[in-house]
């Protein structure tokens, strides 16, 4: 191969890497946001399929795509009040509940997608928004500065995500009820009202997340079709030790290795593609395993307040 | 348990009177949920345009109007038992696993290839093996999960769902390669489906039920439920695994390792899932094939959550859904609505069942609390008496 060919292969694989962060970046960030108020919400699956499913629809059917966004946004929330409702009011088991969440979701959307679609159809999504002068640098361009809006929304996401949680009165106290709920209660933060907002602002974006695969990045929508990125993005938030900037590291390196493996398909790499899908996934269990910074972890993550009790 | 750590008497407690109310209020809050949840697919339904009362109708008959549905019904609860068992096995140990989907894979793959291998042994030999292969690949699976877990801290309920896709490639991979029919090779067709399974290692059907699904399977199944039974609460192993998922903290005061435990329930739980998956392509399908899993990996958990995590209350739960499950078939059939629509309810009982437990597990505590007060003061009144006489 020549080194014309190599470089262009190479910019190739960025350019996907950045494009396929987007969806794990909203859902992760989504994800940091909930888990900081010390709720594990393993439904975002569930929940990006179904905001993935509605902005579909709602692009279908009006061809307005920011009304598609704001479609998923409010029914990511809807999840989120469904979660909250059985995690923070009826104080359930949150693993088995997010798992009720999930296969509620992937149900849901399967079944609205063949009564209301049927068939695989696609629509016009986000249109690439090459950015003046910038998108013009050579290889760093089409890298960086050559993506549809909802590219460049995910990763200023991280910066203004790091800003919310450190440096305003409202991330203090999401981080308050996850580190400590009785004191932050006893300081008249209302501990649970937190947490439903904290859930619902990581299950609205874990909505875009969907709408980002279905309205911008495959313009399509097919049943179970994020197959599993949603529990990818749980782990990237362990992985990025809840911390924007950490996530935004790991959800590069999962997309990365993700357009790795896409690329060595369309190059004809000999590796049975079997084994090219599964490298993503087996990178999250050694992520998980190896690179998990449990020092950062939420003290009270996974258990529910109640006054007087702990 | 919690309830006998309550009881302040000192009397042993009498654990085999059977507490009907007890059961009774139990089993109430679970049929509640699916009450719900079918109320709110009724909603769903009309929202949707199609009409709920021909539907469920349809769900109804399909199950209980010919033999061949209500066979089916048992014959989709025997993979829903054994996945239930192993999950009964590890949420009693506070562990949570996802990764049944990828276990019943790796049972279905594994004892194919070892039947596939030696098929030339005689049946009462090749069955047993090949049933106990499927098992130990299924607990291969989760003992990974379940080592990481012990080991490094890693959150089991992410770990299992990436290893339900590293299966789901493997098996992929394995049915295009080295196990793929060579039938379906020379006849250029290529399904992704493994050659036949040789007649004596197929579970046994009787004659009169040729025309079904049902085999010997659903009856391995409920040995099984009488296994886990005995193993959880008549064995020191499953009185630790249970003492490990109530109160760790205790467990570890007491000397019980539980990191060593909780590998061990999530191994065990694998185990079974593999069992269901082998005896799938054993019972019914004779072959590997592709979706081999139908999604029993999920709603093994539903069983298993609706039977109180009790493998005698998985008996019942398990033949609910599995009718739910053809139910859903039939209503696709005849009224085209998606049996998506039982996958979305199943999700719903979840979340219903997972909501109340904490409200049903307290009123069960204050019943407890109530009958000893009573208890006491009847005989406290009962001595007064005596003294007087």
């Amino acid at each position: 191969m020549n080194e014309v060919g190599t470089v262009a292969i190479i910019v190739g694989i960025l350019t996907s890497a950045v494009r396929l962060a987007t969806p794990y970046l909203y859902a992760a960030i989504g994800e940091a946001f909930a888990q900081t108020s010390g709720v594990v919400n393993l439904g975002v699956d569930g929940i990006m399929l179904v905001g993935g499913f509605a902005a579909f629809l709602v692009a279908l059917t009006t061809g307005s795509l920011w009304l598609a966004v704001l479609a998923a946004a409010f029914v990511g929330v809807l999840m989120g009040l469904l979660m909250s409702l059985i995690s923070v009011t009826l104080k359930a088991e949150q693993g088995i509940s997010g798992i009720g969440l999930y296969m509620f979701g992937l149900g849901l959307s399967s079944l609205l997608f063949k009564v209301l679609v049927g068939t695989v159809k696609t629509v016009p999504g986000f249109p690439t928004v090459k950015i003046p002068l910038l998108g013009d640098i050579p290889y760093l361009g089409p890298i960086l500065f050559q993506h549809s809006v909802l590219v460049y929304g995910a990763f200023l996401l991280v910066p203004v995500a790091w800003w919310f949680l450190e440096k305003t009165t409202w991330g203090l106290k999401i981080r308050a009820v996850g580190q400590n709920p009785a004191a932050a209660d006893s300081l008249g933060v209302d501990v649970n009202r937190t947490r439903y907002f904290s859930v619902c602002l990581g299950a609205a974006l874990a909505g875009i997340a969907g709408a980002s695969l279905s309205v911008a990045l495959l313009n399509l929508f097919q049943e179970n079709m994020t197959a599993g990125m949603g529990f990818i993005a749980v782990a990237l938030v362990y992985f990025g030790g809840w911390r924007p900037l950490g996530i935004l590291g790991g959800a590069l390196l999962f997309s990365a290795v993700d357009a790795m493996q896409l690329w060595m398909q369309v190059l004809g790499v000999k590796i049975p593609s079997d084994v090219a899908v599964m490298l993503p996934y087996l990178l999250t269990i050694a992520a998980l395993a190896f690179a998990t910074n449990r020092t950062r972890q939420p003290a009270a993550l996974n258990v529910p307040f109640e006054r007087g009790s702990n | 348990m919690s309830a006998e750590a309550n009881t302040p008497s000192r009397r042993p407690v009498r654990r085999n009177r059977v507490n009907w109310q007890d059961i009774a209020l139990r089993a109430a809050l679970p049929l509640l949920a699916v009450a719900i949840a079918l109320a709110v697919g009724a909603i769903l339904l009309l929202l949707l345009g199609a009409n709920p009362i021909s539907a469920y109708a349809s769900m109804v008959t399909g199950v209980f109007g010919s033999l061949s549905g209500f066979t089916q019904s048992f014959v989709k609860a025997t993979p829903l038992l054994l996945v239930g068992l192993g999950i009964c096995i590890a949420f009693r140990a506070s562990v949570i696993n996802i990764g049944a989907e990828g276990q019943i894979i790796l049972g279905a793959v594994m004892g194919t290839w070892f039947a596939l291998v030696f098929r030339t042994w005689p049946g009462w030999l090749l069955l047993p093996s090949t049933l106990i292969i499927g098992f130990l690949a299924g607990a291969a699976w989760g003992f990974v999960p379940g080592v990481l877990k012990a080991r490094l801290g890693v959150n089991e309920i992410l770990s299992t769902v990436m290893m339900n896709v590293i299966a789901l490639q493997l098996m992929n991979l394995l049915l295009r390669g080295p196990l793929m029919d060579p039938a379906g090779v020379t006849a250029g067709t290529f399904l992704a489906q493994s050659e036949r399974l040789p007649e004596q290692v197929w579970l046994f059907r009787p004659e009169w039920l040729r025309q079904t699904q049902l085999h010997a399977g659903a009856l391995i199944a409920i040995l099984m439920a009488v296994v886990v039974y005995i193993f959880l609460w008549r064995t020191t192993i499953g009185y630790r695994i249970r003492a490990v998922g109530l109160n760790p903290d205790a467990s570890r005061y007491a000397g019980i390792p539980v990191p060593f435990y909780q590998a061990l329930s999530l191994t065990l739980a694998g185990g079974f899932a593999g069992l269901a998956g082998i005896v799938e392509v054993l019972g019914i399908h004779h072959r590997l094939l592709e979706g081999i899993t139908s999604g029993y990996g999920f709603s093994g958990i539903v069983a298993a959550l609706f039977g109180g995590l009790h493998p005698l209350g998985a008996l019942p739960a398990s033949w609910l859904f599995g009718s739910l499950l053809v139910g859903a078939d039939k209503m696709q059939r005849a009224v085209q609505v998606p049996s998506a629509l039982i996958d979305t309810l199943l999700g719903l009982v979840v979340l219903l069942v997972v909501g109340s437990q904490r409200w049903s597990k307290r009123w069960a505590e204050q019943r407890q609390i109530a009958a000893e007060t009573a208890r006491r003061e009847a005989k406290a009144a009962a001595g007064g008496q005596e003294g007087q006489v």
